[in-house]
């Protein structure tokens, strides 16, 4: 049986430390690197990816663009957006994989009411769990990268499993495994950002300047992390430069929660002792 | 205290649907992973067919071979021992599944008659027998045995040999052997994306 600790659970308190079958086992931390620079635009890993989990190929509307899609879908996980930027009168062409970052922090899950339907793993996979989505759209919001997507036919919200069938029995995702250009690699986290820290080492002495990791610390960090040779404009590679869950959705999960919970109990207690002080309510005519 | 197995068992369930009561619930510790879809299934070592790099790739088929079995292709991906790609594949090769499960697949011969506007479907032999008829009549009609010089060539230059881009090594071998004996200089390979 593949069976896969478990970090956190939507809407459920922290599982605490992991017990029952396996659970001596040691859990590494797995991340995507993905080395932008490298990139070639050929789309390997989104077809790798729809192969993998059985999606269909769509065809879409002609966007001026040649990226495949102009977004994620339900059934689409794994877009190159092909940006195009502008630099001192240069065009900047920059390819970049998009697709679930995996945050250490996850707003989809902070954000989900579904117990269950959100599962974050030791190995720090967010996976969506289908069987107990509510279709409330919920993490939509949560997600600073706007990553989930509701499907309008089976309102389930699906996203990228980062292959967590294939990670769990030692495989690497499917994208990882298919990309040409070795752009993409897959290992332990602690691995994966020592790599990114060299090859960002190896652009700067290539003059490259602006070169940096993108890992974002607004989310705890990710488990999908981007070097990028403009990271002083994250946001020309189509990801945001500051990601964050959400005041909204951190404010309504945390502070509201407590005093919508305060204050439903304060009703009950209220109830309670009016009616222990005072009994039930009684008309004069009924007294008299 | 003496506990019998009746009894043990008894207690041993009431004491998980206790715990489960009270937010033990041991399932989502256990969460299952989804299915590794290839888990059981054939794997069987290939070429992709479609350029001249040669990526070898894994196709998995479903069942274990067995006898009552028809196999059909569930998932390709590179062969990691292949020193060429090292498991990698194009967005090419890895749509590869659809190039053997496809109701688009042609299957059988069609023919399309000079001036007709649809395809029928043939036989082989008709099919076999019509090409070669052709290929006779066209080298009847243009092959050349000496040069405007008197020279000896052996040539014909009336016909022309495209090679498939998903021919194999021996396939090739084959249709150059062809070549040469037709005489045919025209000779060029769709062996590339």
């Amino acid at each position: 049986m593949n069976t896969t600790l478990v970090k956190a659970i939507s809407a459920s308190p922290a599982p605490g430390p992991p017990f029952g079958p396996g659970a001596a086992k040691q859990t590494h931390t797995v991340a995507k690197l993905i080395d932008t620079t490298t990139c070639i635009g050929c789309k390997a890993c989104e077809v790798a990816c729809q192969e993998w989990n059985d999606q269909p190929f769509l065809i879409g509307a002609f966007e001026g663009t040649y990226q495949t899609l102009t977004d994620l879908t339900p059934s689409f996980w794994n877009l190159i957006k092909f940006n195009e930027a502008e630099q001192e009168g240069h065009l900047l062409w920059l390819m970049a994989k998009y697709q679930c970052m995996h945050c250490v922090d996850p707003g989809c899950l902070k954000a989900c009411p579904a117990p269950g339907a959100i599962v974050q793993y030791t190995n720090g996979i967010v996976d969506f769990n289908a069987e107990n989505c509510i279709g409330c759209g919920y993490c939509m919001t949560g997600c600073p990268f706007d990553v989930p997507k509701l499907h309008p036919r089976t309102k389930k919200v699906q996203k990228c499993t980062l292959c967590s069938d294939r990670v769990s029995v030692g495989l690497e995702p499917a994208c990882i495994k298919a990309c040409p250009t070795n752009c993409l690699s897959f290992g332990t986290r602690e691995d994966l950002l020592a790599k990114a820290e060299a090859r960002v080492e190896a652009l700067k002495d290539e003059g490259r300047s602006e070169s940096g990791i993108y890992n974002p610390p607004g989310v705890g960090g990710t488990h999908v992390v981007y070097v990028l040779a403009h990271a002083d404009h994250p946001e020309n590679y189509g990801l945001p430069r500051d990601p964050a869950i959400p005041w909204t959705v951190a404010l309504w999960k945390g502070p509201l929660k407590w005093l919508g919970n305060l204050v439903l109990l304060g009703g009950i207690l209220g109830t309670f002792f009016h009616y222990v002080r005072y009994g039930p309510r009684r008309y004069k005519d009924e007294t008299g | 205290m003496e506990l019998s197995r009746r009894g043990f068992l008894r207690a041993a369930s009431s004491g998980a649907a206790l715990t489960t009561a009270f937010g033990f619930d041991a399932r989502p510790a256990l969460a299952q992973a989804r299915e590794l879809k290839i888990s059981r299934t054939t794997q069987t070592h290939s070429i992709c067919p479609y350029c001249a790099v040669s990526c070898s790739v894994i196709i998995h088929t479903l069942g274990d071979k067995a006898r009552n079995v028809t196999p059909t292709v569930v998932h390709v991906e590179g062969d990691p021992d292949s020193p060429i790609n090292r498991g990698t594949l194009c967005s090419k090769g890895l749509s590869l599944k659809q190039f053997v499960v496809n109701d688009q697949r042609l299957t059988r011969p069609l023919y399309r008659a000079p001036g007709a506007s649809d395809w029928k479907p043939i036989s082989w032999e008709e099919a076999l027998d019509r090409m070669a008829r052709l290929i006779k009549t066209t080298r009847n009609a243009g092959f050349e045995e000496k040069d405007g010089q008197g020279r000896l060539v052996n040539r014909l230059t009336n016909m022309a040999i495209i090679g498939g881009c998903t021919d194999t090594n021996e396939i090739n071998y084959l249709l150059g052997k062809f070549r040469f004996a037709l005489g045919v200089l025209a000779y060029e390979n769709q062996a590339r994306l």
